[in-house]
Formats: C-alpha cells, sequence, structure tokens
C-alpha cells in the first residue's frame, strides 16, 4: 500500500453537474485531480493532486433483467449491484475481482472502478472482458464537458466506440458518472474439476485440452501444484460436460468440487487470495497461453511465486523481480502491487501507438488533470 | 439521385489526377493500379445502390506495406481516401467521391496462421467472413460473428463495421471475437494493436478502432479469436397471432436463464413474402420466432423443452420443432431466404436500429402506423434476441419521388427506435445512410468528441471522407485540416 499524501482535500461532488462545474474550474487553473471510485482497485497514492471520487454519485438508474440490461451511476456499490442481479438468476459474467485483500485496502468497490479498470475475472476466458459487457457511457472529460457514448441497447454501432476507450483508461480520459452494463443469466449448476501435482506445464496441457472442447470452461487456473477448470450448466448439461471432460482427460484423476466449494475456490482464485496480506510486489502479466509455462518458470527464476488464470493468458507473480528484470520477461507486464518499486506500472507501449494515446489524452484531457501520469509514465 | 448531400469534390484534386495515379503507379505493381473511366466504375457504389460516383483511381494492395505506400502518397498529395472490403455495406460506407482514391482489401487474401492451442486464426483482411470459419472447420473450431453477407463481406469490412449477425447473441459482436489488429494509419504508418494475448494494457485503441467505419485507419491483418464447435445446434418455430405476445415471448426466453445463439423474428408481411418464394411451409399468423440453441443432444432437448413451456404459456398458434438436420434446415430456410424474398416485391431500404427488447411491441405497432402515414409497405425481420431490427421499406425506384419518401419513413423508423431508448444502427454502420440523423442521438458535444479522436488519428481528414459525421458538424474540423 502507497501511503497517501495528507495535505490533499477530497472532493466527493453529489452529482454528474456538480462534477463537470468541478472539472472546468481545475481545467481553468490547470490542477491536478487524483480520481477514485471506492480507492480499491488501482495503486494512485502517488499522484497530484486533491482527491476526487465519484462514490457520491451513486444509485441504480434501470435494471431491466428481461433485457439483460443495467444502468448505475458510477459510484454505486458493485455489492448492491451483484445482490441486485443475483435475486434476479443474473450476475455480471466477467466476475470483477474485489482487489481489497492484495492492495490492504479499505474503501467500497464501484461500479464506475470496475469499469474504469476494465476489471474482468477468470470468467473473461470464456464471457469476454468488461470491456466486452459495456454498453454505454456518461462521463466528464479534463475540460469538464458532460459527454455520453453508446447507450443501453446490446447492438450499437452508432459512432465511435469511446465506451472501448474510457473502459480500462483508469479515469485518464474522463470520469465516468454512469455505465450501462449488458446482464447474463447466472447458471444454476456448477463444479470444479482440481488436477494436483501438476507442473505449470501440465496445467496449461489441461487447459489448452479442455478449452478445444464445447463444454464451455468458464475457468481454468493455476497455483501451487494445482489446476482447476470449471464447468457450469443448466439442468443435465453439469454432468454431462464434467463426465466428458474426465474422458478426455482420463487417465489423470480430478478431485471433484462441488457446487459451494466451487464457488469458494473461484472466490479465492478471483481475489488472488494467495496473494493477499503480503507487501511483495504484484506483477499482472499477460501471455499467449502456450507461452505461460516458460514466462512463469523464467519469473519464479528472480524469486518469489506465480499463478495462472484464463487457462494460462495471465500470469500472476508475486515476488522481489526488479522491473527491469520482470519486463524482460514479459512485454504486457503492468505492476499492480508496487511493494516499494517505483517507476511506471504500465508496460511501454511502441512509439507510434504511444503517439496515438498522447494524441488522444490531449484532446480529452488537455490540461493533463485526470490521474495525470498514471498510465503513461 | 436523391436527398444526401456528398461535398464538392475538389477541383484541384481532380486536375492533378494524373500526377496522383502517376505516383500510386510508382510505388506499386503495375495490376494494383486502377484509372480507366471504364474500370473504375465497378467501385462507384455499395450495397446503398441509389448513390453512385466513380472514383479518381482504385488500390488494390495485397500486402500491409502496398497499403502503407498508397496511404502515404495520398497522404502527402492530400488526397482522400476510402476503405473498402467487399462493398457490401448498406449504408454507403464505402461510396467513394469522384477526388478520392479507393484502397480496396480485396486482395490481400492469405490465412496468415491458425493456432487452436492459443484459440486464435491471424488472416489478411481481404479474406470473407465464411471462409475463415471454412478453414477451421477440419480443426473443430469457427469464427462466431456471422452477418447475413457472410459469403461475401471481409473482414476489413467487419471490422470496420463492428458486424454482428445471428448468432451474436451468445458470441458476441466483431468487436468481442477481435483480438489484434495490423493498422495502417492515415499516414502510411504502420501500428499493431492487440495480438493473441487477452488484452489491452493500454488505452483500447483496437476497441475504438472496431466499428470506426474506415475514419481512423485501414485494418490489413487481424487476429481473431476462435471457438470450438458445438455439438450440435436445433432451431424451434413458434408462431404467434399478435406482434406483442411475439415480444413478450422474447424477453421471458431471455429472463429464464436459456440462452439461445439466436432469436430470430418475422412479421406477417415477411412471411408472406417468404411463402411465395421459398415455400418453407411457414404458419400464416401474425408474427414468428427462430430460437436456435446449441449443445449435445440431451443439453438441447432440455433447453428446447424450457422453451416450449415459456412458449405454451403465451398461447402459440404453432411450436414447431426440428427432429433432423433437414427439418432444421426448412425452419432456417425462410428467414435465410427474406432479403431475396422481399427483392422480389419491389426495391427495398434495410434499416438496422436497434431498441431495448422491452420495446420490441410498442415500436412495431407504431412502425405499422407511420407505413400508413407514408403510404408504403414495410416488412420486418429481424434479430430480436438483442433489439436489433431490420424493418425493409418497399418502394418503386422507377416512380419519382418514392426513393425520397421510403428515405423519409425510414428516418422516421430510426427517430422512433432513439425515442425508446435504442439507436441509429445496430450493425450496418452510419456510412451516409444515417450521417445527418447522428445529431438525433447525439449532443453537440458528444459528436465534437469523437470527431476529436478522428482528429487524433487522422489530422488532414483524409480518409472516408463526409461519413459518420453530419457535414455541417465536420466542417470546421475539416477546414481547419486543411489549413494545417
Amino acid at each position: 500500500m502507497t501511503p497517501d499524501n495528507p495535505s490533499r482535500a477530497g472532493l466527493s461532488p453529489a452529482s454528474e453537474a456538480e462534477l463537470g462545474a468541478l472539472i472546468a474550474e481545475r481545467f481553468a487553473t490547470c490542477q491536478p485531480l487524483r480520481i477514485t471510485g471506492g480507492g480499491t482497485r488501482v495503486e494512485t497514492g502517488h499522484l497530484p493532486g486533491d482527491t476526487l471520487s465519484t462514490a457520491a454519485i451513486s444509485g441504480v438508474v434501470t435494471y431491466e433483467p428481461g433485457e439483460m440490461t443495467l444502468i448505475a451511476r458510477a459510484g454505486t456499490p458493485l455489492d448492491e449491484i451483484q445482490a441486485m442481479l443475483a435475486a434476479e438468476g443474473q450476475a455480471l459474467a466477467f466476475e470483477p475481482a474485489d482487489m481489497r485483500g492484495v492492495l490492504g485496502q479499505g474503501g467500497t468497490p464501484t461500479i464506475g472502478g470496475v469499469v474504469a479498470a476494465n476489471a474482468s475475472g477468470p470468467r473473461r476466458l470464456l464471457a469476454g472482458a468488461c470491456r466486452d459487457h459495456l454498453l454505454g457511457v456518461r462521463f466528464v472529460d479534463g475540460q469538464g464537458r458532460v459527454l455520453k457514448n453508446g447507450g443501453r441497447v446490446m447492438k450499437n454501432v452508432t459512432g465511435l466506440d469511446l465506451g472501448k476507450l474510457l473502459c480500462g483508461a483508469h479515469g485518464t480520459l474522463g470520469v465516468l458518472t454512469e455505465v450501462a452494463l449488458k446482464t447474463l443469466p447466472h447458471l444454476p449448476d456448477r463444479c470444479t474439476l482440481g488436477f494436483h501435482g501438476v507442473t505449470v506445464e501440465e496445467a496449461v496441457a489441461i487447459f489448452s485440452a479442455a478449452l478445444a472442447t464445447p463444454f464451455e470452461v468458464s475457468g481454468a487456473a493455476f497455483r501451487d501444484g494445482s489446476a482447476w477448470l470449471r464447468i457450469e450448466g443448466l439442468g443435465p448439461q453439469l454432468g454431462y460436460r464434467r463426465d466428458r471432460l474426465l474422458a478426455l482427460l482420463a487417465p489423470r484423476e480430478a478431485e471433484l468440487l462441488d457446487d459451494a466449494a466451487t464457488v469458494d475456490l473461484w472466490r479465492e482464485l478471483r481475489d488472488l487470495a494467495h496473494f493477499a496480506g503480503a507487501d511483495a510486489p504484484l506483477w499482472r502479466v499477460l501471455v499467449k497461453p502456450s507461452d505461460a509455462p516458460a514466462t512463469a518458470r523464467a519469473l519464479q527464476a528472480l524469486g518469489g511465486e506465480a499463478s495462472l488464470d484464463w487457462g494460462g493468458g495471465l500470469v500472476w507473480y508475486c515476488g522481489p523481480g526488479s522491473p527491469q528484470a520482470v519486463r524482460q520477461v514479459a512485454l504486457h507486464a503492468t505492476l499492480v502491487r508496487r511493494g516499494g518499486l517505483t517507476g511506471p506500472a504500465f508496460p511501454p507501449e511502441a512509439p507510434a501507438v504511444a503517439r496515438l494515446s498522447a494524441g488522444l489524452r490531449q484532446r480529452f484531457d488537455p490540461a493533463g488533470i485526470l490521474n495525470s501520469g498514471l498510465m503513461d509514465r | 439521385m436523391s436527398g444526401i448531400a456528398m461535398p464538392r469534390p475538389d477541383a484541384g484534386i481532380l486536375a492533378r489526377a494524373p500526377q496522383i495515379v502517376a505516383a500510386l503507379r510508382e510505388v506499386l505493381p503495375e495490376d494494383a493500379v486502377i484509372w480507366d473511366p471504364e474500370e473504375t466504375r465497378a467501385y462507384e457504389c455499395d450495397a446503398l445502390t441509389a448513390y453512385r460516383c466513380p472514383p479518381l483511381a482504385v488500390v488494390l494492395p495485397r500486402t500491409t506495406a502496398e497499403v502503407a505506400a498508397a496511404m502515404r502518397i495520398c497522404h502527402e498529395m492530400r488526397v482522400p481516401v476510402v476503405p473498402r472490403g467487399a462493398g457490401t455495406s448498406l449504408a454507403g460506407g464505402a461510396l467513394p467521391t469522384a477526388d478520392s482514391v479507393i484502397i480496396a482489401t480485396l486482395r490481400l487474401r492469405e490465412v496468415l496462421e491458425i493456432d487452436t492451442q492459443n484459440r486464435f486464426i491471424r488472416v489478411q483482411t481481404g479474406v470473407t467472413n465464411l471462409s475463415v470459419s471454412a478453414e477451421l472447420e477440419p480443426q473443430g473450431f469457427f469464427y462466431a460473428p456471422d452477418p447475413s453477407s457472410q459469403l461475401a463481406c471481409t473482414i476489413a469490412g467487419n471490422i470496420a463495421m463492428n458486424s454482428g449477425g445471428a448468432h451474436c447473441l451468445k458470441y458476441g459482436v466483431t468487436t468481442n471475437n477481435l483480438m489484434g489488429a495490423t493498422v495502417v494509419l492515415p499516414t502510411g504508418e504502420v501500428v499493431e494493436l492487440g495480438g493473441p494475448e487477452m488484452g489491452p494494457t493500454g488505452l483500447d485503441l483496437m476497441g475504438l478502432l472496431c466499428g470506426s467505419e474506415g475514419q481512423l485507419g485501414i485494418v490489413t491483418e487481424a487476429t481473431l479469436r476462435i471457438l470450438p464447435r458445438p455439438e450440435g445446434a436445433r432451431p424451434v418455430l413458434i408462431g404467434f397471432d399478435g406482434a406483442e405476445v411475439a415480444g413478450e415471448c422474447v424477453a421471458r426466453i431471455i429472463r429464464s436463464g436459456v440462452l439461445p445463439v439466436a432469436i430470430e423474428y418475422m412479421d406477417d408481411v415477411c412471411l408472406r413474402a417468404v411463402e411465395a418464394f421459398a415455400h418453407a411451409g411457414y404458419p400464416d399468423c401474425a408474427a414468428v420466432l427462430i430460437v436456435e440453441v446449441e449443445g449435445s443432444p440431451a443439453e438441447i432437448d432440455h433447453q428446447i423443452a424450457r422453451i416450449r413451456e415459456i412458449a405454451d404459456a403465451l398461447n402459440p398458434v404453432e411450436f414447431r420443432e426440428s427432429r433432423n438436420a433437414d427439418e432444421a434446415m426448412a425452419i432456417w430456410k425462410g428467414r435465410k431466404s427474406a432479403f431475396g424474398a422481399m427483392g422480389r416485391l419491389g426495391d427495398y431500404i434495410c434499416l438496422d436500429g436497434t431498441v431495448p427488447v422491452g420495446q420490441l411491441p410498442y415500436t412495431l405497432k407504431m412502425i405499422g402506423e407511420l407505413s400508413r402515414q407514408h403510404g408504403l409497405e414495410v416488412a420486418n425481420v429481424f434479430h430480436a434476441g438483442d433489439g436489433n431490427m431490420h424493418p425493409l421499406i418497399l418502394f418503386n425506384a422507377n416512380k419519382p419521388g418514392d426513393l425520397e419518401r421510403a428515405e423519409a419513413f425510414g428516418n422516421d423508423i430510426l427517430r422512433l427506435c432513439v425515442d425508446v431508448g435504442g439507436c441509429l444502427t445496430g450493425e450496418h454502420g452510419v456510412g451516409i445512410e444515417k450521417r445527418d440523423l447522428m445529431t438525433k442521438q447525439y449532443d453537440g458535444p458528444d459528436l465534437e468528441i469523437q470527431m476529436a479522436v478522428k482528429d487524433a488519428f487522422d489530422p488532414r481528414w483524409l480518409l472516408n471522407p463526409a461519413k459518420v459525421f453530419p457535414l455541417d458538424a465536420s466542417q470546421p474540423w475539416r477546414e481547419e485540416a486543411a489549413a494545417r
């Protein structure tokens, strides 16, 4: 956890209009702002300026289960939304993680923070990322303009898709005030197959075999010598898919976890319980799944531990490796928990891509006041 | 020629045509540059055939480097560029101007890499949508987006328009299945966005590019997510005696937790046309739903039983299950021939607005009223699961004023879609067709920020001119760009 600057003011506008006025004023005077939702997802303590939270811009605007559509203000607590969806047998299929344990932070995760971080958990493998479920946004740009893009319908190609840009921009292009998301039926039955005493190479081989089937594996993760596959289904689907996968992976022995154990295990995997409560730097590394074993081994050689998610497409590395050493192993490495490290958290972009990104930042936030330097320094 | 204005061609560029062609020929192979008016005429329009204009020249590159070379010339000589895939746009997205050079992706036809272990395929973007899935069939995989023009349309066009298709209810549209893109920027610079990793780590430039209708760059290579083929799929046909109750059935199916891969809707006008054309044996009723589910035989049976339960509570006039592949094909036959069948009734405009699923019954009722007001018949056939409507307005192109009446009717329908909480276009794109309606959906500043994004990619405003943004809104941007 990065210590916060005690001298900064905390601002929490109660409405979109108030937020717009506040940013317009800061734009005029070029005063930076540190943007947060619940402050639970990204370390921003090192950024300059007063803290601007969207927590007070809160509340579900509409939820239509028959249309699989939710519209909520950015500060709405994630818990509140998940409970509301669960009551209708639906969920946010991209399964955003709760990062509080890993980052050692209090606070209440918000839906705006989820979207700003494009936070996507184990089910991304099957269902896509947060950005794939985002239908529309309202936001305030770096000049204080209140803007909207997209809408609330599931198919929409009207104009440029700025939601994709805002999703994962961590507040650097604009401050989200409202998001429209697609919701999906929460499949009622689930189980997990656990393969123990396997190497990282064997784990990825298990994942690749399972993910080449039509059985819609919704989680494929590895930690501490165990590879886990999550299966979900409706009615007879679950047993059928389980049996077909067991037959495919025979003669490997698998432990079978029931519904309740599955829910607990995947919550732990999602929230990185195995790396919580520690101080060491934590890296999120994206690779081609077949490159995961070599990457994980090279990172572990720097000291510390690695685990896999997304069938090997995501490597988590917790250890003392220097940024230089980590980035030498992995091109797409983001520093999630600094653990005392300084320097850029995000990987460098190719020069031409960096020029495009800078051009966009210049147009969305001409004075450079929104989470200044978070992504590009 | 009809109501949608295009900017007056730049006389200076027209006068420099020989030099422009010569410069292009210098950097491209002999057969890659077309400027003979007899030949450029083939590129004068896309599938919005009411609007035509031959371009100054057409470039048919075979590699990313050739696309980049052509773009660089056009950038240096300040010549507008119109990107073109297969030219199947229904919105005029590939309509040239007389002073523009078309850069077509048709000859970029290589499949570069198939990697089933990491679940992607990398292709040059001139390959057709259907051929991508055909390439993957031996490996047991497929590429999910399936626009109805999939036999002809190319991946480049799919990316430009963020194309969907019947099965996107379950699998998403192009943006959800695109992992990486090689992009030629308007300056001729080449950038790689995304790749086989599940990114991005920085700003989602690829997400921005997908569906940008050729405003930001030309995608020459793409990495696409591939999926294992389902074990089987089976449709059911459900007939109802009212549009409203059919709409209710759609909402109840979605709410039930069964997630079909497709829910298609056809109304009575369409049903009659299809019957006369394809003899699909559809019931004569107000509305038909085709609902398709996937899985093993037992899974399919279970899902169909759930759907039957939901439908039965709404008193359908018919619930038809397919017991084998032939019966399944018979159920899809009419839907797949719908556009051909409508074509036999005369000329039509195909619209593409999306509405919230709960607003479908009201929207259908209002479209019926607008049809009476405008004195033109309309048929409705669309992807009901996601509210993406495709009203087909029938008119007679040979009758003076009929196209204009049809366009006015279409604009009223699109305004209605926005009024009920939907949007102007679900999968066809804005193009020129809906350009001037953009102010209905977006306020001035909402459009300004989109044009600012265009400006960041295309500082000379040369790519795909007069599309997407209303001409009066983009004028200050274009003037400033010209002065740079």
